[in-house]
């Protein structure tokens, strides 16, 4: 056995607990997953199907953690895990799977499957089986702090160009704020608007705040490469600054991931209980509008949807939120077929976007968006995430589809009282 | 060995060492699950773990629309097939004697007739489910010889006892002794096999529910 598939074997070894034997211990091969899974739906590949992916983790189940599966083992009889699967599953754990956790909500044995597929990945990271492309993004993340090497310099021209188009002064390293924001460096690099949106409403609802220059990236490519040791890592940035800071709430911008990285999975990858809150940007931006903190005037007329980004509304719980804030300027929202818990994803979620092997099958798929859209024929879509946000874009022009997308959290900012 | 015989050996040892090993090996694996652990989630809770899996293991049992729409058949049958199991294991009379002969007390059973229909319709929706997994191009794919196993040994007690009940072909201890065997066949495979998730569904969706429910999503 090589040395790197080994240790992706004792990767799997660890990641098997008592969830992990309950969940494939139920699994009865019904084929219901499939039809959760816009990867099946949008390519009509049994492979994509979810429990599947999770195959080389229930292999290391089957033979390390049950009494039948390790007698098998001394006859050969058990599915063992090897380069030849591992290889084999790349692209079903990598390219065919985003993370979205709608199998997980369908399965009716109630088998938490994206979290199977999550800690599948781990396994494969370890035997070298990930993506080039999230491979370097990961590099990135650990030698740069950013997967798109986004550096400060790169930060502080925005912060520039945002103070010299609005007057206002962005706070950086204030000691005792009570919120510290974090960005993904999509939204430094491709939306800016955010900052601008974000320094406006914070202005107006009277909150101190601030932006880290030591951990100002939100983004986490080693959750979703399946890196455990290189997520803690990134998280920790975060916590020293928040600490450093102490600021009382950490704010995850728009983005999903980055969301379920600090908020959920951040406290339990480094080991202790944070010192501080973490809230979604639409967790804070709600919590204004309960205090009478966000004022906001005039109403959009045209014809609003909004697109749940799974890692925030199904896997993050912040669900309702972005329709209350949605309500406050638009009699004209629409939801789509299946939202909220049980929306779509867009395609490109959990680390397909950053690996380039993927592009073809993520717009392919980017079909159940589409069918989804023409149910409503919406007049703009708004989101709160920016990888949604690009892959959405990125879908709409291959379909031909002319509908302008808004980040809720800007759209917010252009209504704001005055 | 005669027929008496064959009949007094499956309804005596024959039936204790399968009901040893069916508890014995639900035992083992309930512990295997469960001497594993979970670590306890340290994120700042946002909702109930336990009202989450509560929850969970009651409402999995309908689907939304959508994925009722898109499973339509999977989920009919699926229902059709668990209540007639249910109805012809548990509310037929003999079978409740046999119960009380074991664990002391009874309760009300089906009409005979009732519980022959059940056991047909049973029958059926089992066949349908079969022809349905050898020709869905994703079932085709998922399924494997244990699946084929494990269909073989729900459906042979169904026949059989429906066999000994009309007395179809054989004598009627031979039948009987014949559905009691492939009864215990059932129970010795059952805890080693996904047969197991008449037990460990309960598990498993209280643990989808309670990751859940934690971060605030009813699953």
């Amino acid at each position: 056995m090589s040395a790197s598939l080994e240790k992706g074997i004792n990767a799997l070894k660890e990641q098997v607990d008592a969830t992990v034997a309950a969940f494939f211990s139920s699994c009865v091969h019904c084929g219901m997953c499939s039809e959760a899974c816009l990867f099946y739906t949008e390519t009509g590949c049994p492979t994509a199907t979810p429990i599947h992916k999770a195959e080389p983790l229930r292999r290391i189940w089957k033979s390390e953690y049950t009494l039948l599966g390790r007698v098998g083992k001394m006859f050969g009889l058990t599915a063992r895990v090897d380069d030849e699967l591992l290889t084999e599953w790349e692209t079903s754990v990598y390219d065919n799977c985003t993370l979205c956790g709608r199998c997980s909500m369908v399965c009716p044995m109630g088998i938490d499957i994206a979290m199977l597929i999550r800690k599948t990945r781990e396994g494969m990271a370890a035997a070298g089986h990930a993506p080039e492309g999230l491979i370097g993004a990961t590099k990135r993340a650990v030698t740069i702090g950013s997967p798109m090497g986004v550096k400060l310099p790169a930060l502080m021209a925005q912060i520039k160009h945002v103070e010299k188009d609005t007057g206002m002064t962005i706070p950086l390293d204030v000691v005792g704020a009570e919120y510290m924001l974090l960005l993904s460096s999509m939204e430094i690099m491709n939306f800016p608007e955010f900052i601008e949106a974000t320094a406006k409403i914070f202005d107006k609802a009277g909150v101190s705040w601030t932006i880290s220059t030591e951990a100002f990236e939100a983004t986490n490519s080693g959750i979703q490469i399946g890196v455990a040791d290189i997520a803690a890592e990134l998280v920790q940035r975060i916590v020293d600054a928040a600490e450093k800071l102490q600021v009382k709430t950490v704010i995850s911008p728009e983005c999903g991931h980055a969301y379920m990285a600090i908020r959920w999975e951040g406290p339990n990858l480094v080991g202790k209980p944070f010192s501080f809150k973490v809230r979604h940007i639409l967790e804070v931006l709600d919590e204004f509008r309960k205090d009478g903190r966000l004022k906001i005037t005039g109403k959009e007329t045209q014809r609003l949807t909004y697109h749940d980004p799974c890692q925030v509304s199904r896997r993050g719980g912040v669900i309702d939120q972005p329709r209350n804030l949605i309500n406050m300027f638009s009699d004209n929202f629409v939801e789509m077929p299946d939202h909220g818990k049980m929306g779509w994803c867009c395609g490109a979620g959990g680390g397909v976007s950053s690996n380039e092997r993927a592009d073809e099958v993520r717009l392919k798929v980017f079909q159940r968006k589409k069918d989804q859209l023409d149910e409503i024929k919406p007049d703009a879509i708004i989101s709160a995430c920016s990888n949604c946000r690009i892959h959405l874009e990125d879908g709409l022009e291959e379909y031909n589809m002319d509908i302008p997308l808004l980040s809720l959290t800007e759209t917010i900012a252009e209504h704001l009282a005055d | 060995m005669s027929e008496i015989e064959f009949l007094s050996w499956v309804r005596g040892q024959g039936f204790q060492i399968a009901v040893v090993i069916f508890i014995a090996g639900v035992i083992i694996r309930f512990a295997e699950i469960l001497l594993l652990g979970r670590k306890a989630n340290i994120a700042e809770a946002k909702g109930s773990e336990m009202s989450g899996g509560l929850h969970t293991i009651i409402s999995r049992s309908v689907p939304d629309k959508s994925t009722f729409q898109r499973s339509a058949f999977t989920v009919t049958a699926g229902y059709i097939f668990h209540i007639g199991l249910f109805v012809t294991i548990f509310l037929f009379a003999p079978h409740i004697l046999m119960f009380k002969s074991i664990i002391g007390f009874g309760w009300y059973s089906l009409p005979t007739p009732v519980v022959d229909a059940f056991a047909v319709v049973t029958i059926i929706a089992l066949l349908a489910v079969l022809t349905h997994r050898m020709r869905d191009t994703v079932l085709k794919f998922l399924t494997t010889k244990e699946d084929y196993l494990v269909w073989m040994l729900t459906v042979i007690p169904l026949v059989t006892g429906y066999m000994a009940f009309h007395r179809i072909g054989l004598t009627a201890p031979t039948l009987l002794a014949i559905h009691i065997l492939s009864v215990e066949l059932l129970l010795v495979v059952f805890p080693f096999t996904k047969l197991m998730h008449a037990f460990t569904f309960a598990l498993s969706r209280w643990y989808n529910g309670a990751i859940s429910g934690y971060r605030g999503v009813q699953s």
